[in-house]
């Protein structure tokens, strides 16, 4: 029996008629109202108590709620949304110890409905309660963003928005269409061969960081507060992966535009100079990995972009939580004003070189266990070519994360700064990581029971753990060598964001020049017009118009007799 | 040039050769177990067993990082801007 059934039947007695994500949006909506000591209390309970409710649902559907024609199923637990709730539980938890005395109360709180609506999805089995989760989670991340305080996150904050509303737009046609198509409203497997599912996936992949708009990640995550972009690295991206893996799995495109993703990040990773865009940028990086194993949809694949995403959740926060800490304690963000951290913040940067470690996949952590099951999927499948790109972007991962953000951060030349270590709050955090990454690297065998169906894989033969020791090795003495050609600029790299915040902003300028040059001619017109009427109505009405000026007496009494003439004739006549 | 004693022994100019050497011997290290493992073959039905050969993870990890970096580079020269580009 795996460890999935043995909790949950520990937890039979206790059948929850709720999304257990409702617990933590619960939380993060009251959290203001509590003071303190019981606020904290709140932030630490809410994550177990969902962690046990999730548990306690297990692959029950129990709950069905009629809504006009349709049945809704918000409590619907599958195999892998058991695996995806389990880690964003926990990633609620730590993070919010990670953010629990230097996180603003509105990012604490946004940062719990946002985790919720994340399980919120990872348990609907039909299309409604998943798209109000879904925007949940699009509202309470931008909150999370915007509350860094800075004009800066402001700006990124709206653009985040703009991108998440057009994606729920995308997917609300596309629910809509299928709905129209089959009358169904289930959240199950899809093909994409209507516009309806195409929509579907469009809006999925959107989220997941897919091409061409890529560039909203790297953009808004880094704006976010030093815990703020741990909550937000864990949640949009993998949830969108999760909705993926049920709703489109074997889907043949997904493959490509995961390795698309793949060398995207890396390179982009590799031109940027902002320690935390870099880690940005490998968040589509390690997308793209489980986005492809999406696309191979093998039963390896499926548990391997499951194991995945649930490792990689790990240690990318834990990778954000000392990219962040140093931030939190020097203020600054770019390598080329960062280096040689390493003499006083050194928990922070065996933390970091551990997070590093373990994206890269090096033996003996939790990347190693997890990523190899999707590089077997596609050898298993014969997909030659896929095999060698993915192979080659498992060297890139530890060129542009695995080496360069320890390096420029906490070795390269000595900045002189000098900064003590970040509060006990946030190390605490960050060791809960460290020790989950080398957990789950040591007892693969452990681990792989938490999936809904454990793959039959070793990870520790001796060919694997030769070949992975050399091509990360001499990926890394890549790095070294051509270390002269990979100098920090102070420079950002155009992304398709560009169109939005430069083309189309230039477009409106011009837009606005021109139709504003019309727009002024049209209101002089206007005016003519207006004056014209205004000085015939003076002329006529106005203390000199003519029926405004004194008359002469003489006249008057003309009229009169005009008029009694008039008088006169009338009564003659009849 | 006497070097400043409470420098970090990392930053120290006379460490690299030492840094060096210690890279060097573990990159010997990890190609050595090449004479006694066989490794497994995924792809022979389509006519390669290259990564199968000798050292083949050693030098493919090298040659395509080096590929990404300079590629990297390359779409640098047009992708480039200075980092304030976006602010108004």
């Amino acid at each position: 029996m795996t460890e999935t059934g043995m909790i949950s039947q520990l937890l039979s007695g206790w059948s929850p008629g709720f999304p257990p994500g409702l617990i933590l949006m619960v939380a993060g909506l009251l959290m203001p109202v509590f003071p303190g000591l019981s606020r904290k209390i709140v932030v630490f309970a809410a994550p177990v108590l969902t962690l046990l409710t999730v548990w306690a649902v297990g692959t029950d559907n129990n709950v069905a709620l009629a809504f006009l024609d349709y049945t809704l199923n918000p409590v619907s637990g599958n195999g892998y949304g058991l695996v995806f709730a389990t880690i964003f539980s926990i990633m609620a938890f730590v993070g919010g110890l990670y953010a629990i005395n230097q996180a603003r109360l509105i990012e604490l709180s946004a940062g719990y409905v946002y985790a919720g609506a994340a399980i919120g999805v990872t348990f609907s089995g039909d299309l409604l309660s998943l798209f109000v989760f879904w925007e949940i989670m699009a509202l309470g991340s931008t909150l999370v963003i915007w509350s860094a305080g800075t004009e800066k996150a402001w700006a990124a904050s709206f653009r985040y928005l703009l991108i998440h509303l057009l994606g729920g737009v995308v997917l609300m046609s596309g629910i809509t269409l299928r709905v129209l198509e089959t009358g169904s409203i289930a959240f199950s497997a899809m093909q994409p061969d209507s516009l309806a599912s195409v929509l579907i996936l469009i809006g999925f992949l959107l989220n997941a960081g897919a091409p061409p708009l890529s560039a909203w990640i790297a953009d808004a995550y880094p704006e976010a507060s030093p815990s703020g972009m741990v909550f937000l690295s864990a949640f949009t991206t993998k949830t969108a992966v999760f909705t993926l893996l049920i709703g489109f799995p074997g889907t043949e495109i997904l493959i490509y535009i995961g390795l698309y993703m793949v060398f995207y990040g890396i390179i982009y990773a590799l031109l940027e100079n902002d320690m935390r865009r870099i880690l940005a940028y490998s968040i589509v990086n390690q997308v793209g990995f489980m986005v492809c194993a999406i696309g191979i949809g093998t039963e390896l694949a499926l548990a391997g972009a499951t194991a995945h995403a649930f490792a990689h959740i790990i240690y990318k926060a834990l990778l954000i939580m000392s990219a962040g800490s140093v931030l939190l304690m020097t203020g600054k963000r770019k390598c080329t004003d960062v280096g040689g951290l390493i003499q006083t913040m050194p928990y922070t940067a065996f933390n970091g070189i551990i997070g590093a470690l373990a994206i890269s996949a090096f033996p003996f952590t939790s990347g190693f266990v997890t990523k190899s099951l999707e590089t077997a999927a596609a050898a298993d499948q014969g997909l030659m070519l896929v095999w060698f790109c993915l192979m080659a972007a498992s060297a890139g991962v530890f060129l542009h994360a695995g080496i360069k953000f320890p390096w420029f951060v906490f070795f390269q030349k000595d900045s002189g700064l000098r900064p003590p270590e970040s509060p006990w709050n946030m190390q605490a955090a960050m060791w809960i990581f460290s020790f989950l990454c080398i957990a789950i690297g040591l007892f693969p065998n452990w681990f792989y029971q938490i999936l809904p169906f454990p793959p039959d894989y070793h990870a520790y033969t001796a060919s694997h753990l030769v070949t992975q020791f050399q091509l990360l090795l001499f990926a890394g003495l890549a790095f070294f060598v051509l270390l002269p050609m990979m100098k920090r600029t102070l420079t950002i790299s155009l992304d398709f964001d560009w169109f939005y915040r430069k083309f189309l902003h230039i477009v409106a300028n011009e837009f606005t020049l021109k139709t504003g040059a019309a727009g002024s001619l049209f209101e002089k017109q206007l005016r003519n017009k207006a004056e014209a009427l205004i000085k015939r109505l003076y002329k006529v009405h106005g203390p000199y118009g003519i029926l405004a000026r004194t008359w002469p007496s003489g006249g008057m009494v003309l009229w009169v007799s005009v008029m009694l003439a008039g008088i006169i004739i009338f009564s003659a006549i009849f | 040039m006497i070097e400043d004693p409470h420098k970090h022994w990392l930053y120290r100019r006379s460490s690299l050769p030492w840094l060096w050497g210690i890279l060097i011997a573990i990159l010997v290290i990890s190609v050595v177990p090449e004479f006694f493992i066989q490794h497994y073959t995924y792809f022979e039905d389509q006519g390669t067993t290259i990564e199968a050969s000798f050292g083949f993870h050693a030098w493919y990890g090298f040659f395509t990082c080096a590929a990404m970096v300079v590629g990297a580079k390359i779409l640098g020269v047009f992708l480039k801007r200075k980092d304030n580009y976006y602010d108004d």
